[in-house]
């Protein structure tokens, strides 16, 4: 590890201006953060990177005062300090720019400024705009903000937008601007832009913190770089050490947990199942997605998050209108333009936020169980309710659902068993093709190695699965071929033995591998 | 199963009271006319109520009501002739107007995203505007003609019951069966329970919420033609105001959450059951009619909170 080994420029020049020491934080279920330390030295661009679910955000939002840590300290110019709450940690001139701007859209720039600062600093309202515009020129200024003071805040352009949250955190004297993904929906001409001021903000002596999962952008932009991985430091690289392939390696660096493994079936007649091609559902698509999929095959589909990969799912399972493309499934295209005409096909979506779209909450185990097959229950327009309870019953012993009786609503059950509920839905028919979005989100060690078996059953059985995962042991532990998808569009495919985590993430990151 | 137990408990202690108030049993009279009442404002409780469940809400019934009681007498009256066909092709006319209107609201809704307060909301205005234009804000009546049309949606009673309440009860098994039965019925709770996780089972979410408006606004055309059978007559400017509230109210009442996805039939109608007991009790106890409002208004705020503390004190950890 190369952890705490190099001195900075900063580190010579002067103390730290925040020091974290020991910090953890576990969430219901997980351990979001364990023993985290972090420097950060005035007017330093330190970068913080790692994969998703790494602990970035949940770091980054205890240093703002949004989330509270279990254990560990804060020091700010070597003091001890306490964030209680956003205000405390603004107080001490932390300010957090969240990926998702915190603007109000309908009030004008110098507004979103000074918002909720108004009346105690400036007095009455006369007096109030006048200054806070003249104040409010002033970061414009120095920011680079060209449209009128007076203009709502929608009708700028996100770039645009973030520059005004910027100089909402000047406005507050913060000394820490913390960014988190601040460049995700951003040109490239206003990445550049943003760049600059983040230079010219250093050389003034604001400390910024950085979060990309854009490592190209965090290899021009960053003096230092510190890695999580698992929610505990994986190490730290110095300006000179900084590069691409260092990066990687940090993030991933881990020997794979134990983990379930496929029964991988002999290459037999590899029958193609699924073809899509040409599929186009992003007008900055750039190029279109084609992919086939064999039966009983497991394509994985790998990629960071905001790359598309839900986006791909919702589209060929007819929830959002594709631009163009096909769809083939057997020798038969299949015309999908809802959710309807997709589960005629026999292709269903286990969705990514199974409270959302995946189960009515209220509703019984045995209900959520049956309503896609409600059609085949029906005889004589009514439908036949102890043929709706066999299929429950089958259901939930098949997928040993824990629930205490079929009326039971479906929202009191665990994630895990409201999990396998959403997973028996589909699988009371019989799927073709199966789309999973990540199936074992949020549920216990136990449960996801019961899915992983039947995910592995199911292949067995003939249906071809594309399976999304941000949890890159899961892609490497399932699938027969991985895509890896950066932007909106496919950055790469390999076959099962070219299945790496540093190459995945190399494609996911949008880098090149030279196969 | 536990709240229609607990309905009815409620509405046996409300009739307890109210006879122990009058100090007798109430009479025949007494009964046919709260059957009656029952009935008639059942039918609007059951289609505010299958909205409810599917999650919508419909503001305009009462304006709805108003424009076809004011209409059909207009239509029957257009022809001195008067056979019982083109009575039959009047009323036809008039459900057709009413299941227009609700297309128009489920389109509005469903296709432009709009939300279903205030599609409705429009809707009351327009439509009572509608009928006080068309009739020039005269009350449009029946005279003494369509006895036999009068008769056999309103006078006549079916054995010792009001016809009303015999509809109603017709109305209650169709639409309980299509409600607890069917898919239709089962796609319904679903939608309002939620509507993401609907679309994403294949259900065709905005077709069934269509259909669910177009049966609302269809059964308030059929209360509107009950009131012309009942009042022989309807004034243009009133007829049928504040209805929608009342079965709001009596949906509500009768466990129906306005988020969705919950209800049943029966306990509708003990909603709207509670309601007119309700009524029958204050003008029993001498508070003047003017407060009935106030006296409903305290009842349904009284069981909301009730409701509340019920769920609070079963979901904390014990």
């Amino acid at each position: 590890m190369m952890s705490d080994t190099q001195t900075t420029d900063f580190a010579k020049s002067s103390a730290p201006l925040l020091q974290v020491v020991g910090i953890s934080k576990a969430f219901p279920g997980v351990q979001a953060l364990s023993n985290v330390s972090l420097r950060l030295y005035p007017g330093e661009i330190l970068a913080v990177v790692g994969e998703n679910g790494a602990g970035k955000s949940t770091l980054m939002k205890i240093l703002a005062g949004v989330l509270q840590p279990d254990a560990g300290q804060i020091y700010l110019q070597g003091h001890p300090v306490r964030f209680r709450h956003v205000e405390d940690a603004q107080r001490h001139g932390i300010a957090l720019i969240h990926q998702e701007l915190n603007l109000v859209p309908n009030l004008d720039i110098a507004g979103n400024i000074f918002l909720g600062r108004e009346p105690a600093q400036l007095g009455p309202i006369r007096w109030l705009a006048r200054d806070i515009y003249r104040q409010a020129a002033l970061y414009a200024q120095q920011l680079g903000i060209q449209a009128p003071l007076t203009t709502p805040v929608k009708n700028l352009s996100v770039g645009q937008q973030q520059l005004v949250e910027i100089a909402k955190a000047l406005s507050l004297a913060s000394r820490i601007l913390i960014m988190d993904e601040p460049t995700s929906s951003l040109t490239p001409r206003e990445t550049e832009r943003l760049f600059q001021i983040i230079r010219q903000l250093s050389q003034q002596g604001v400390s910024i913190i950085y979060i990309s999962h854009r490592l190209r952008e965090v290899d021009q932009i960053a003096d230092r770089v510190s890695v999580l991985r698992d929610g505990g430091n994986a190490g730290e690289l110095a300006k000179d050490q900084i590069n691409y392939e260092a990066m990687v390696r940090l993030m991933v660096g881990r020997e794979l947990k134990q983990f379930y493994q496929r029964h991988f079936a002999a290459p037999v007649a590899k029958e193609a199942l699924v073809h899509v091609t040409n599929l186009r559902f992003h007008l900055h698509q750039q190029r279109p997605i084609s992919f086939t999929i064999y039966r009983g095959e497991v394509l994985g589909v790998a990629g960071l998050m905001g790359s598309g990969r839900t986006r791909l799912l919702e589209t060929i399972f007819g929830i959002r209108p594709k631009i163009s493309g096909q769809i083939y499934l057997g020798q038969r295209e299949v015309r999908i333009q809802s959710p309807y005409d997709a589960i005629q096909a026999g292709i269903y979506l286990i969705p990514e936020d199974r409270k959302c779209h995946g189960l009515i909450l209220e509703d019984s185990v045995c209900h959520n169980l049956s309503l896609p097959s409600l059609r085949e229950l029906t005889r004589y327009w009514l439908i036949r309710t102890r043929q709706e309870k066999i299929l429950a019953r089958r259901m939930i012993a098949h997928l040993n659902i824990r629930t205490p009786h079929l009326d039971q609503p479906v929202g009191l059950l665990s994630g895990g068993n409201q999990q396998k509920t959403v997973l028996g839905k589909w699988l009371a028919r019989r799927p073709r093709w199966l789309l999973l979005d990540e199936p074992t989100r949020g549920i216990d060690v136990h449960t996801k190695s019961e899915i992983y078996a039947l995910i592995d059953n199911l292949a067995h059985q003939g249906v071809a699965i594309l399976l999304v995962s941000s949890e890159l042991e899961e892609i490497l532990g399932l699938c027969d071929r991985v895509l890896v998808m950066h932007q909106g569009e496919l950055a790469g495919e390999l076959p099962r033995p070219q299945i790496h985590e540093e190459t995945i993430m190399r494609l996911a990151t949008g880098g090149k591998i030279s196969l | 199963m536990k709240k229609l137990l607990g309905l009815t408990v409620f509405l046996a202690l409300l009739y307890a009271a109210l006879c122990i108030a009058r100090g007798q049993l109430p009479d025949y009279a007494f009964h046919y006319n709260l059957g009656r009442d029952i009935g008639y404002y059942g039918i609007m409780t059951l289609e505010a109520g299958i909205l409810i469940i599917s999650g919508g809400i419909d503001l305009s019934i009462g304006s709805v009501v108003g424009l076809t009681a004011t209409l059909l007498p207009m239509i029957l009256l257009a022809y001195g002739e008067t056979n019982a066909a083109y009575q039959v092709f009047a009323i036809c006319l008039v459900l057709g107007l009413g299941a227009l209107i609700g297309l128009a609201h489920g389109v509005l809704i469903t296709k432009l995203g709009l939300q279903p307060f205030v599609v409705t909301l429009c809707g009351l205005f327009i439509y009572r505007g509608l009928a006080r234009w068309i009739s020039e804000e005269q009350v449009m009546g029946l005279g003494n003609r369509f006895a036999q049309l009068k008769g056999l949606l309103y006078a006549d009673p079916v054995g010792p019951f009001p016809k009303f309440f015999v509809i109603l009860l017709i109305l209650v098994g169709v639409f309980g069966v299509f409600l607890h039965g069917t898919l239709y019925g089962r796609y319904l709770f679903a939608i309002g329970g939620n509507e993401r996780a609907a679309r994403y089972a294949g259900i065709a979410v905005d077709r069934y919420k269509i259909l669910a408006y177009v049966i609302c606004s269809t059964l308030a055309a059929f209360a509107g033609i009950l009131y012309v059978m009942q009042h022989n007559s309807a004034l243009p400017s009133n007829t049928g105001s504040f209805y929608e509230l009342y079965a709001i109210a009596a949906a509500v009442l009768g466990g129906c959450s306005l988020r969705g996805g919950e209800g049943t039939v029966p306990s509708m109608v003990l909603g709207t059951a509670i309601i007119w007991l309700l009524d029958r009790w204050t003008l029993t106890l001498g508070i003047r009619s003017e407060l009935l409002s106030t006296v409903v208004g305290a009842f349904l705020l009284a069981g909301a909170i009730l409701e509340e503390m019920l769920r609070r004190w079963q979901s904390e950890p014990r």
